[in-house]
């Protein structure tokens, strides 16, 4: 067990450092200088010559890597282009917004998904069934950033239930658990449930099915267990996976959250994307994929060593 | 018996034949199986409809999709002579969205088909090979797999710039790691099999085995898993030009027309939502043929 611990957190080291190179490259596989965006066109040689020796875009790349990597290990991910601030202090305030609506949607996909893929798992092939299936590929094919509009015409623009876009109201930035503000969060993480809803309820279904038809169900049921008992075991023994599906689902979305914060304009690290790449302003855009691809690798190392702990059917040797 | 023993002088063209049926090969089995599927097949009909309609659309187009007016702007769904209502700068949605669809079903299909031959290429390689060959490729792999999708999506063409061939690239470079994951493991698997190594033992080359014994058995399933990455694919590049990453206006694609409609939202808003309906019905009719199509390929019998 030990031993598996330390050799899945070694494996995950080489991982992070060849995340961290694909985000240094980003920069460098984009078209023209880096330095573009801030730029004058009528730029001296002699200004841009300091500016890249500021940013240290005339050192070799190599050089370049390293000396990146040290810093952001330290929490210094450089000074975004456009606006000169800290991209460690812009990323980490906008991480925040985004993982509220990404964990209340996992926590709502992951509701309803077992639901329907227990309900699924339990009735196969009736009708119930084939509804909470049909459930579920609606939630994996649907284009969320179309599906967030349609919320928006519902409950918005139609019913004038629910604000359109936004994280507060009179556009107020800092964020208070209130109902007001709640208002806010409602209609961004409901659209984004529909994805780890259709994945996990697929996941659920497949396992209950599986456990359902294995021996132990009958013996279970012959030693004179009730519903509700074998129910019991049936959760017990689907929980490790789909747990870990739910936690993977959870960096998934993190990382994916961009379409759905553009349509709400919702200010987490969607947003902040969006201003790097049409700002071109690479600094913040590297730097805002770097955390969110960490977090996810950090997410996938827990939740396997979770699993691991939490399942002692799982033998990793 | 006795017929057997009887024939043994006559020429084999003159045997009494029993009554006898060739047996079906697989891939005849497979779609048999998914004639009868009527989920799956309705998904077809859709796909092959919204398919024509995109390769016809110059000439089954009511009206040009390009031409805007300052007067018919935003009209509604059922409008005379803009049955699917005008977008924002008056042109005729039902012609954009026939269009539409070329650009929308290429970005969606495209990227797919290239990362499964460069993908299968990879995984195939890295399995047939094993060893540090198979190490070095898949610990590569292994890289690219640690971003979530979108984000990695996002982050490439982000990165190279709005355009076609940009999207396109990126999303390639999103497929070929699961498709090669998937590849890797399906070769390793036949790779270990028995027959591969009697052929081995026959002294075959590793191109012929590869040519005869694995491509065979390996191009089957991760085609079948290739094909449920359409869905996402589409969703994908629609959402690159959603976020303006992907085709650039005025060319009609779904993804970019949802986009500049989201203005619309409160004046015209079911028009504004019908590009994402398409985006929808064909993703969903993707994902609903290849269920069908995997479901087929399971032999339970």
């Amino acid at each position: 067990m030990i031993s598996y611990l330390i050799r899945r957190v070694l494996y995950a080291l080489p991982i992070m450092l060849g995340v961290a190179f694909l985000c240094f490259m980003l920069v460098h596989i984009a078209p023209g200088d880096p330095l573009v965006a801030i730029l004058p066109p009528d730029a001296s040689v002699d200004l841009q010559k300091q500016l890249m020796e500021l940013y240290g875009f005339n050192r070799s790349y190599p050089e370049q890597f390293f000396s990146w990597v040290w810093r952001a290990m330290h929490g210094d991910l450089g000074s975004s282009i456009a606006t000169g601030r800290p991209v460690a202090q812009e990323v980490f305030k906008a991480v925040g917004n985004t993982f509220m609506i990404a964990a209340l949607a996992t926590l709502i996909g992951f509701f309803f998904g077992s639901l329907f893929g227990f309900v699924a798992g339990y009735f196969r092939n009736s009708w119930v069934d084939k509804i909470a299936s049909f459930i579920s590929v609606v939630g994996v094919s649907v284009p969320h950033y179309w599906l967030g509009m349609v919320l928006v015409i519902i409950f918005s623009s139609q019913l004038m239930w629910l604000p359109a876009t936004g994280a507060g109201p009179d556009g107020s930035a800092a964020w208070i658990w209130d109902f007001e503000h709640v208002k806010y969060l409602i209609m961004p993480a409901v659209t984004m449930s529909f994805i780890p809803m259709g994945i996990i309820a697929r996941t659920v279904r497949a396992l209950v099915a599986d456990i359902l038809s294995q021996e132990f169900v009958i013996g279970l049921k012959a030693r004179g267990l009730g519903e509700f008992g074998v129910f019991r075991h049936v959760v017990k023994n689907c929980a490790p996976t789909a747990m870990a599906v739910m936690g993977l689902q959870l960096g998934y979305l993190l990382g994916g959250s961009i379409l759905i914060e553009t349509v709400f304009s919702w200010p987490g690290t969607g947003f902040l994307l969006n201003q790097a790449i049409f700002q071109r302003d690479l600094p913040l855009l590297q730097g805002t994929i770097l955390v969110l691809a960490l977090f996810f690798v950090s997410l996938n190392l827990l939740v396997d060593i979770l699993q691991t702990m939490f399942d002692p059917r799982i033998e990793r040797a | 018996m006795s017929t057997l023993q009887a024939t043994a002088a006559t020429p084999v063209s003159a045997l009494p034949l029993p009554a006898f049926k060739r047996s079906r090969g697989h891939w005849a089995n497979v779609a048999a199986r998914i004639v009868r599927n009527p989920l799956a097949m309705i998904a077809a009909v859709i796909l092959l409809t919204l398919i024509g309609i995109a390769v016809f659309a110059p000439w089954i187009m009511p009206a040009d999709p390009f031409a805007t007016s300052m007067f018919t702007r935003l009209k509604p769904i059922g409008t005379p002579d803009h049955l699917f209502g005008t977008d924002e700068l008056g042109r005729d949605l039902l012609s954009r969205l026939m269009l539409g669809g070329r650009l929308s079903l290429f970005m969606g299909i495209t990227p797919v088909l290239t990362a499964f031959v460069i993908g299968s290429g990879i995984g195939i390689l890295a399995g047939y090979a094993g060893g540090f060959t198979n190490t070095a490729i898949m610990r590569t792999i292994d890289v690219l797999y640690a971003f979530p999708s979108v984000l990695l999506a996002i982050a490439l063409s982000g990165a190279l710039g709005a355009g076609i061939v940009n999207a396109l690239t990126s999303l390639t470079i999103v497929f070929i790691p699961q498709i090669a994951r998937i590849a890797e493991s399906v070769t390793t698997q036949v790779r270990r099999s028995d027959y591969v190594d009697a052929a081995r033992a026959s002294g075959a080359s590793a191109f012929t085995i590869v040519r005869a014994h694995v491509l065979g058995n390996v191009l089957g399933p991760i085609f079948v898993y290739s094909t449920s990455l359409i869905s996402v694919s589409m969703i994908l590049a629609s959402g690159l030009s959603f976020l303006g990453l992907g085709v650039k206006p005025p060319e009609p694609e779904w993804g970019l027309m949802l986009n500049t409609l989201r203005t619309a939202i409160y004046t015209q808003p079911w028009v504004a939502a019908l590009p994402g309906a398409f985006i929808f019905i064909t993703s969903i009719s993707f994902n609903m043929l290849s269920d069908g199509l995997r479901s087929a390929m399971e032999v339970k019998q």
